[in-house]
């Protein structure tokens, strides 16, 4: 869900930037942190680990945001500027390296 | 390696400040911000700030984030290091860094640490639960992405942050069902309060959260209330129809990295927990490291903006670079800083700090 | 109690009224400022000496009425949204009320719209006199409303009735 009107900002119309979660085609936005453009698409479960984990603090100080993004595993999306084309999968568990796309 | 005679960790307004305050008396400034972009979290704070007005009071934090960023950007002292999360500090003056994937280091003769704070959890049933987030993440979320965290949201924290943020979700048409605190009053400024109560957010006390309800994300949530010793009172649980809890319980101070410099540290629950031991230059136990903002002491942005000019201006003298009106302009700042903290709600900082001098 | 709910009460707001004589000549404000916090810019925002100087940051603000001439600089200048400027000579039997309005969507001029009181809820249908959203304003919309006598302490708040919100 993205504010249409603000009363105190501006966000002005940003480029559209495609990307993937779980297999399946979405857009963001430029200057979106995949957090945040998972959040526009209304997705807030980002990891499984025993149970379903989300965002937390948003500002990188916390691991409640590990995503799995094109192969690598850990990454905080949080903070982690969303890029055309990101694979971006839930975590489960602890993730695995090795698996980096190059 | 680089060398500065000033490094200073932490770009919001703590740290933007001290290097201004350096920099003014012609003393050369490594400035570390692990983001990518200076404000700390002064850039999503919509509201007017309190204070004095030679201190930007009645401007709202993101403009002062905007001036405070242009005066670091255009200063040509400062080394303004963006995406650059400090890593460690050495015995022998160096601080290390992570830049992009390049790891760095620094040698200082004098450190300013403004590292911020992180939000405080509290223990309930289900606060793992996707749409549980910290108050900042739902300001981040919202001022800084344009993105809504829910569509109903329960506040936990009738605190300064609670009340701001509950202000900020109405702004931006997210509706809240309550605030809840475990308090017998509001810890934040009336005036707030006043504020989201004339919005219709009722703010219930001695109330606690019990539970976030759902299976992969909040669904609604149990609140429940409190005896005077702040134990649960059987039977009067109410679950709420919400989709997001907001949870504004406390900030508590960054300080891994004076831990690991060895500086003295010391819990005192008025600051916000373990504190690192500071005079009221800012210096530490260690001479040559000196602290400002919410990782000396959790407070407002207006008192860490002047608690940076303090910890900048005090680092500068210490490297005995002759200035004029330096000391007086010190004194000052400290007497700005004693006036912002000297009414009633100033108390409490106060009271923490006279336990640290003693 | 105001330290318990955040609304200010009727004693409250009675006692910081001006003299009978002052409120029969026209606007004034009224400052719902009771706890000394760190903040000054109402008294740096007021061009006629009105709100008394002082080196306390942390004093609460006191209106002299005789000085004031009910501009609402102070309106859009409080951090705390908690200064309004009541005109009680606007007609006889209602009182023009200026409010800080930081929502969306603003009101029109003309519109009707409810009257909330200081809990958020609806007492009454008020009018829309004027709507002040200038540049300088900085987006504290200031909002003029003719509100019964009756509800001259209880209103201090407006609800929209048109969506318009996303």
């Amino acid at each position: 869900m993205r504010i249409q009107q603000h009363p105190i900002l501006n966000f002005e119309p940003a480029e559209e930037i495609p990307f993937y979660f779980e297999g399946k085609k979405l857009t963001g936005k430029l200057g979106d942190t995949i957090a945040s453009a998972l959040h526009a698409n209304n997705i807030r479960m980002l990891r499984h680990e025993h149970r379903p984990r989300g965002l937390f603090c948003a500002i990188g100080n916390c691991a409640s945001c590990l995503m799995e993004v094109d192969g690598r595993p850990n990454v905080r999306v949080c903070v982690e500027k969303l890029r055309p084309g990101m694979v971006v999968k839930i975590q489960k568990g602890n993730g695995t390296l090795g698996k980096e796309e190059k | 390696m680089l060398f500065s005679d000033l490094v200073v960790i932490g770009g919001g307004p703590a740290g933007m400040s001290a290097a201004l305050a350096a920099a003014g008396h012609g003393i050369k400034v490594t400035l570390l911000e692990r983001m990518e972009s200076l404000g700390g979290q002064l850039v999503k704070q919509t509201h007017r700030f309190f204070g004095s007005e030679s201190e930007y009071a009645g401007t709202r934090g993101i403009r002062i984030a905007d001036i405070l960023r242009e005066k670091v950007e255009s200063n040509r002292l400062i080394d303004c290091r963006r995406g650059s999360t400090a890593l460690g500090i050495y015995e022998d003056g160096v601080v290390t860094f992570e830049e992009g994937t390049q790891y760095k280091k620094v040698n200082m003769d004098r450190l300013v640490v403004a590292t911020g704070a992180s939000e405080k959890m509290l223990v309930f049933e289900g606060n793992d639960l996707p749409g549980v987030y910290g108050a900042g993440a739902v300001q981040t979320l919202m001022n800084l992405y344009g993105v809504l965290p829910g569509r109903k949201v329960l506040m936990v924290g009738a605190g300064n942050i609670g009340l701001i943020v509950t202000y900020q979700l109405l702004q931006a048409g997210v509706r809240v069902a309550a605030i809840v605190d475990a308090a017998d009053h509001i810890g934040g400024y009336l005036v707030h309060a006043s504020k989201v109560r004339r919005c219709g957010v009722p703010v219930l006390l001695g109330t606690t959260i019990r539970a976030a309800l759902g299976t992969t994300e909040v669904e609604g949530a149990v609140i429940q209330k409190l005896d005077s010793h702040f134990h649960p009172i059987p039977g009067t649980e109410q679950r709420l129809d919400v989709d997001t809890v907001c949870l504004s319980v406390g900030l508590s101070p960054l300080t891994e990295l004076l831990r690991l410099a060895g500086c003295k540290m010391r819990y005192i629950p008025a600051l916000g927990g373990f504190v690192p031991v500071h005079n009221s230059y800012m210096q530490t136990s260690r001479s040559d490291i000196f602290v400002a903002g919410d990782a000396s002491c959790v407070e407002e942005a207006s008192s860490a903006m002047m608690e940076g000019a303090i910890a900048g201006l005090s680092a500068a003298i210490s490297l005995h670079v002759p200035s004029a009106g330096i000391l007086e302009q010190r004194e000052r700042r400290i007497r700005e800083l004693a006036a912002l903290r000297a009414g009633d709600v100033g108390a409490k900082i106060r009271n923490g700090l006279a336990v640290m001098a003693d | 109690m105001f330290t318990q709910d955040g609304i200010v009460t009727k004693e409250m707001f009675e006692s910081s009224l001006p003299s009978p004589q002052r409120r029969r000549k026209g606007p004034y404000a009224v400052m719902e400022c009771y706890q000394k916090i760190p903040c000054n810019p109402c008294r740096t925002s007021c061009k006629f000496g009105a709100l008394q100087a002082t080196d306390d940051l942390n004093a609460l603000p006191v209106r002299d009425a005789e000085k004031c001439t009910g501009c609402g600089a102070c309106v859009s200048a409080c951090p705390g949204l908690a200064c309004f400027i009541i005109d009680e000579t606007y007609s006889e039997w209602e009182a023009a009320i200026r409010i800080p309005y930081e929502m969306l969507p603003l009101p029109k001029e003309g519109e009707k719209v409810d009257g909330l009181n200081r809990a958020g809820v609806p007492v009454a249908e008020v009018r829309v006199l004027k709507v002040q959203a200038g540049k300088i304003l900085d987006k504290t919309n200031v909002v003029t409303i003719a509100v019964p006598k009756k509800y001259l302490y209880d209103i201090r708040n407006i609800a929209v009735r048109r969506k318009e919100h996303g």
